[in-house]
């Protein structure tokens, strides 16, 4: 396994947020964690990376215990993109070399700057190179944070909402891309979103927490229209079209 | 995962070529600034003279002695404050992520103020005749006295964020009400100050780099250096933090200490020179918003481009305070008041963008 969290326990103020979370993740899967706001989600998401700490628990990369590891070492295993992605008066270019920080003592080299030029080809970015990100749609921003993540060179992927912001189009595109960057890399990503149709679609498994557990782990196929209610309190119903599960609310 | 290796487009390295070029423009500007600065003044003296004079080549004593002995120093230390407070500017408005942090809008130069003042009071001021109305008499226990209040005032901002997790709010509020207390005290002080201590209490607020000597010329450039080598070091950390609290500790960066360490060392250079020539506000300010509209927010050239254009615009300040009302010298923080003040309104109309 890639990616192992084992019982993990996360406290805020003596207050449990997080309580018995065990799963794991091969390479070349994506695991779209699903649930209500405020259920831990993020907060789950931060302690993989240990920018939260959790009271309890171990999460392995590659066998390797993350929380034991110093911050730029996390960083050189896993990247991750935020929920909202600060502009700055960076070219995108060099918005992506920040990737590169966790990997460099002194100042980037040759060989840091061709990584970056390759993955944003891979991309399609190449056209973005030289605009400053403050000039950059929604779309393109997180387009150019998940290029950031990338350059780490990362086992495992953690993405924060990353189409919450974004319209219909870009929703899919980054869908689309975030795909493509599992499969073609053979990384392991986890993301969060609220977006059902979007997680049934996309993901390889999905994980429901509810008040903080672990309610369900399956995989898109095996989602059920009571799991959805059970979770969020809404009935719903679950079509098929194209052998695709649609989630529908009845109301 | 491995990335994989692309061949790196030509435009990316004359975009980088434009953003040294632009340094380079600068720092030839502040040789010629230094020379054009050395030369002007009650007593014109031409360039030859004053490349010659520099280079120790035989002349008049005379010469030598306006430009080695009286401009120089002076035009030097207008130089390494203007760097130095610039330079400081960029870094917190980094770290805070506020285009308006600066060594003068934190409390820290009112901090100063307020150490120079409690130092009058206690007997370091002193009525003369002649030309000059007041001096100080105990230059060092001024200096030492405006050090300790600058850099109890960035401790005190440094112990309060340390509590409150170092976020960027918490020391711009703590800075501004810092430089509250430290007015309202300063104004205590002035209220039961004779005409004095007074006059010599607002003598050195007139931040003057006719101040200084060649022996706190090389603290305030040793300090100066030290801390922009410091600071360049961790230019990616500040470009990180820029693009956000959680992208910075993801790429690795600890953004407290970086944030906590950033603060108490700019806090440091503003507090050597402040002590050193009076309160000089707003270069701190102004010198990076220019440069990140010129060269963008990058901290690789950023940074050294706060420095070299800082020193060139305190310099040229510094040389047309001295010029304008002849015989009269103008204390150079006056003219960057005057300049400041309204780009500090611009910048606020303007909003966060840069």
């Amino acid at each position: 396994m890639m990616l192992k969290v084992c019982d993990l326990h996360f406290t805020y103020n003596s207050h449990p947020l997080l309580s018995d979370i065990d799963f794991s993740l091969n390479r070349g899967q994506l695991l779209v964690i699903l649930g209500p706001n405020g259920v831990g989600k993020t907060t789950l998401l931060k302690c993989m990376n240990a920018m939260h700490r959790p009271a309890r628990g171990t999460i392995l990369v590659e066998e390797r215990d993350i929380l034991t590891l110093r911050p730029a070492a996390i960083a050189r295993n896993i990247g991750y993109v935020s929920q909202k992605s600060e502009t700055s008066r960076l070219s995108v270019f060099d918005a992506v070399l920040m990737g590169r920080t966790p990997h460099i003592r002194w100042r980037m080299g040759r060989d840091d700057l061709d990584k970056v030029e390759a993955i944003l080809c891979s991309l399609g970015l190449e056209s973005l190179r030289m605009r400053y990100v403050d000039t950059l749609s929604g779309g393109e921003l997180q387009k150019v944070s998940i290029a950031r993540a990338l350059v780490q060179e990362p086992e495992l992927l953690l993405l924060d909402e990353p189409t919450s912001a974004l319209d219909l189009k870009n929703q899919v595109e980054i869908m689309n891309l975030i795909r493509r960057v599992v499969d073609g890399h053979r990384i392991a990503a986890v993301m969060t979103m609220h977006d059902l149709n979007m997680a049934l679609r996309h993901a390889d498994q999905v994980l429901f927490l509810k008040e903080g557990f672990i309610h369900a782990l399956s995989t898109p196929q095996a989602v059920t229209s009571e799991m959805i209610e059970q979770v969020y309190g809404l009935a719903v119903h679950i079509h098929h079209l194209n052998g695709q599960p649609v989630v529908l609310p009845l109301t | 995962m491995h990335a994989d290796h692309g061949q790196v487009p030509e435009e990316y390295f004359r975009y980088l070529g434009w953003k040294i070029s632009v340094i380079a423009i600068a720092a030839i500007g502040l040789v010629l600034a230094m020379l054009l600065s050395l030369g002007l003044g009650s007593a014109k003296i031409p360039v030859l003279e004053v490349i010659g004079s520099l280079l120790g080549q035989e002349g008049s004593p005379r010469v030598d002695a306006i430009v080695r002995g009286i401009r120089l120093p002076q035009a030097v230390a207008a130089a390494v404050a203007g760097g130095g407070l610039a330079v400081a500017g960029a870094v917190m408005q980094a770290i805070l992520r506020n285009p308006l942090g600066s060594p003068f809008t934190l409390g820290i130069s009112h901090a100063a103020a307020f150490g120079a003042a409690l130092a009058v009071m206690l007997g370091s001021g002193l009525n003369t005749s002649g030309r000059t109305a007041v001096a100080i008499i105990h230059p060092y226990a001024t200096t030492t006295a405006a050090l300790a209040a600058s850099l109890l005032a960035s401790g005190v901002i440094i112990a309060i964020s340390r509590l409150r997790g170092a976020k960027p709010e918490t020391m711009i509020l703590s800075g501004v009400a810092l430089g509250a207390l430290f007015t309202a005290a300063t104004m205590f002080l002035q209220f039961f100050a004779s005409d004095v201590q007074l006059a010599a209490m607002v003598f050195w607020t007139f931040g003057d780099t006719a101040r200084a000597s060649w022996n706190t010329l090389a603290v305030m450039a040793a300090v100066t250096l030290a801390s922009f080598l410091y600071f360049w070091a961790n230019s990616w950390s500040y470009n990180a933090i820029d693009a956000g609290e959680e992208t910075a500790r993801s790429l690795g960066v600890r953004v407290g200490r970086i944030r906590l360490l950033g603060m108490f060392v700019s806090s440091l250079i503003t507090a050597v020179l402040i002590a050193f020539l009076g309160i000089i506000g707003f270069v701190g300010l102004i010198v990076p918003h220019m440069f990140r509209r010129l060269i963008g927010a990058d901290h690789r050239f950023l940074l050294p481009a706060s420095l070299v254009g800082g020193a060139l615009l305190l310099l040229l300040s510094d040389t047309v305070a001295r010029l304008v009302l002849m015989p009269h010298l103008v204390p150079v923080s006056v003219l960057t008041a005057f300049l400041g003040a309204p780009t500090f309104l611009w910048l606020i109309i303007r909003g966060r963008q840069p």
